[in-house]
């Protein structure tokens, strides 16, 4: 499907965590996580743990179950029935799955930018301003109107629709519905951001644009972007995880994913020869 | 090219000729059938625009009935009458309606859902009379008394279904994205239903209503001993009420040359009434559809 991209020069290095004395603690640790849809399972045994203020690009074929992994992050599969989740996934420390946790209030926390933007038939503030209303964030209009415009600007979304707030969002185009989106889940200022495939439906440009976004919305916040398109993965991403059939291959820096990975099975996915 | 012409060898009963030849009679049977079905419309709105433009006039609008023997008058009493009873139908019917629809919507699946999706057609199907007896049973037998109350109740218990069943196709259409949206910036399941996939739905919704409007202002039989009919211009809930249909029906049957002019009127205006409710349906269905397109 892709061409090789073992080339040296290709990915930028961006190690992370400098030389420093101790890392961070880990954003989002998952231990030992299953996952089935009825009694199919989907995810085996995924340990890995994401660091903050980072992007994490997660790969792999279709059906891998990158998608899936990305969904038991914010609990987005919970609104599926017969499915079950094993293990842990911490975040801050926090077990997302224990008993008497606030679904709603961990995804105010863990927001989502998905595949197909899909803005509300709502006008373009309207679409902002929603979370913030729902969540009740806003103290007056002119903090709402502020707050709006912040996410707008921090999605570069604001200098197209600044004029227009009051129009339908379902006018914009595809990259600016996706913008649109990435405002939206910017506005109610989560800690993570996971994005599914947030570029898979528009063009060469606007798909730029988004990548240029994420490179830039990781100094204020942890993202975790589910990608098939692994030039992409390779561009935006700090870390990479590699997914086969459930399963986590192989998770490291992205520089060493594609240079220099450790599994036999990494190699010959990102060389494409095969996916 | 040559083959798409055909050989253009043999009789012409075999191959291309043939073929073309079943073609055309076909076309032309389903023209003809189209035709047929148009014809009861067509003379239908012929006979109800010629006959009943003769006898409309602004007095028919604004004018009560005369007695027997007087010409001239109109039919203000059943206008009204019929408003106060889609009015009190629609206060019934359109909470129950969107609120089970959604339901239906919402929880499909559940066993609860589907016997509500059951019992939704299969009232759709009973015949309006029975609805009008069960009306008469409840509503009127315990109190002695016509009323526009038991009138409203029986068009309300036949409006409910169309209402439930269009909400709840509607709201299937709203895509799943929408609902996962909103989900995924912390809204609850009821918040996302009311503040995203209700509103997304509700140009369509309204339609669903209005023509179910348009079903029920044209209903007689229901009415007939629920509402009964009143010579009078009366808006008290609990007395009798006169209705379009009740009061066509009854100038239709009775032996005066006057009356019947006058309910070919109420006819013309009953007919224009739905003709209106189907047009603002569309309006609204192609406004919707530029707005998404």
């Amino acid at each position: 499907m892709t061409p090789p991209l073992v080339t040296p020069h290709a990915p930028p290095v961006r190690d992370p965590a400098p030389a420093a004395a101790s890392p961070p603690p880990p954003k989002i640790d998952v231990q030992q996580m299953s996952f089935y849809y009825g009694a199919t399972r989907a995810l085996q045994d995924i340990t890995l743990q994401i660091h903050p203020n980072v992007v994490t690009a997660f790969i792999g074929p279709s059906g891998c179950g990158k998608s899936t992994f990305l969904r038991t992050l914010n609990r987005m599969n919970d609104i599926i029935p017969a499915t079950r989740v094993e293990g842990k996934a911490l975040i801050d420390g926090e077990d997302i799955y224990a008993p008497g946790v606030d679904v709603v209030q961990l995804r105010r926390r863990v927001g989502m930018v998905f595949q197909k933007s899909n803005p509300f038939p709502k006008s373009i503030f309207e679409n902002v301003a929603y979370g913030l209303r729902i969540n009740g964030m806003a103290k007056s209009r002119t903090d709402l109107a502020g707050r709006v415009e912040e996410s707008l600007k921090q999605a570069a979304l604001w200098t197209e629709v600044k004029d227009r707030l009051q129009t339908s969002a379902l006018a914009l185009s595809g990259g600016q519905q996706q913008r649109l989106c990435i405002a939206r889940a910017l506005a109610i200022k989560p800690d993570v951001l996971l994005m599914d495939e947030p570029a898979s439906a528009l063009d060469p440009i606007a798909t730029q644009r988004i990548e240029e976004l994420v490179y830039s919305l990781k100094s204020s916040f942890t993202v975790v972007i589910v990608t098939h398109n692994m030039q992409q993965a390779a561009r935006v991403s700090d870390r990479t995880a590699f997914f086969w059939l459930g399963r986590l291959v192989e998770y490291d820096r992205t520089d060493r994913i594609f240079t220099a990975p450790a599994e036999k099975l990494t190699e010959d996915y990102v060389t494409g020869r095969f996916g | 090219m040559t083959a798409l012409r055909g050989t253009g060898r043999g009789p012409w009963w075999s191959g291309d000729s043939r073929r073309r030849l079943v073609s055309a009679a076909f076309v032309a049977a389903c023209g003809a059938a189209v035709l047929l079905a148009m014809v009861p419309l067509v003379m239908i709105l012929f006979f109800v625009i010629s006959q009943g433009l003769q006898a409309l006039n602004v007095a028919f609008f604004t004018q009560m009935p005369r007695p027997v023997g007087e010409t001239g008058g109109g039919m203000l009493n059943a206008l009204v009458g019929t408003l106060v009873l889609t009015g009190l139908a629609s206060l019934l019917a359109i909470p129950i309606g969107v609120i089970s629809g959604i339901y239906m919507s919402e929880y499909r699946g559940t066993r609860l859902a589907t016997a509500t999706r059951f019992a939704a057609d299969t009232l759709n199907g009973v015949p309006s009379i029975v609805i009008g007896i069960f009306a008469y049973a409840v509503a009127v037998l315990p109190f002695r008394q016509f009323s526009a109350m038991a009138g409203g109740l029986a068009l309300g218990i036949m409006m409910i279904p169309i209402i439930a069943r269009t909400t709840e196709e509607l709201l299937l259409l709203v895509p799943g994205a929408l609902r996962e949206g909103a989900l995924a910036l912390g809204a609850t399941r009821a918040r996302a239903v009311f503040s995203v996939i209700l509103p997304a739905a509700l140009p369509g919704i309204i339609t669903g209503v209005v023509l179910a409007l348009a079903r029920i202002a044209g209903e007689t039989a229901p009415l007939l001993f629920t509402a009964f009919n009143n010579r009078f211009l009366s808006t008290d809930l609990r007395q009798p009420i006169a209705s379009m249909t009740v009061q066509i029906f009854t100038y239709a049957i009775s032996p005066y040359e006057d009356w019947h002019r006058q309910a070919w009127a109420g006819a013309l205006v009953l007919v224009a009434f739905v003709l209106v409710c189907s047009l603002v349906a569309r309006v609204v269905t192609a406004r919707v559809q530029r707005l998404r397109g």
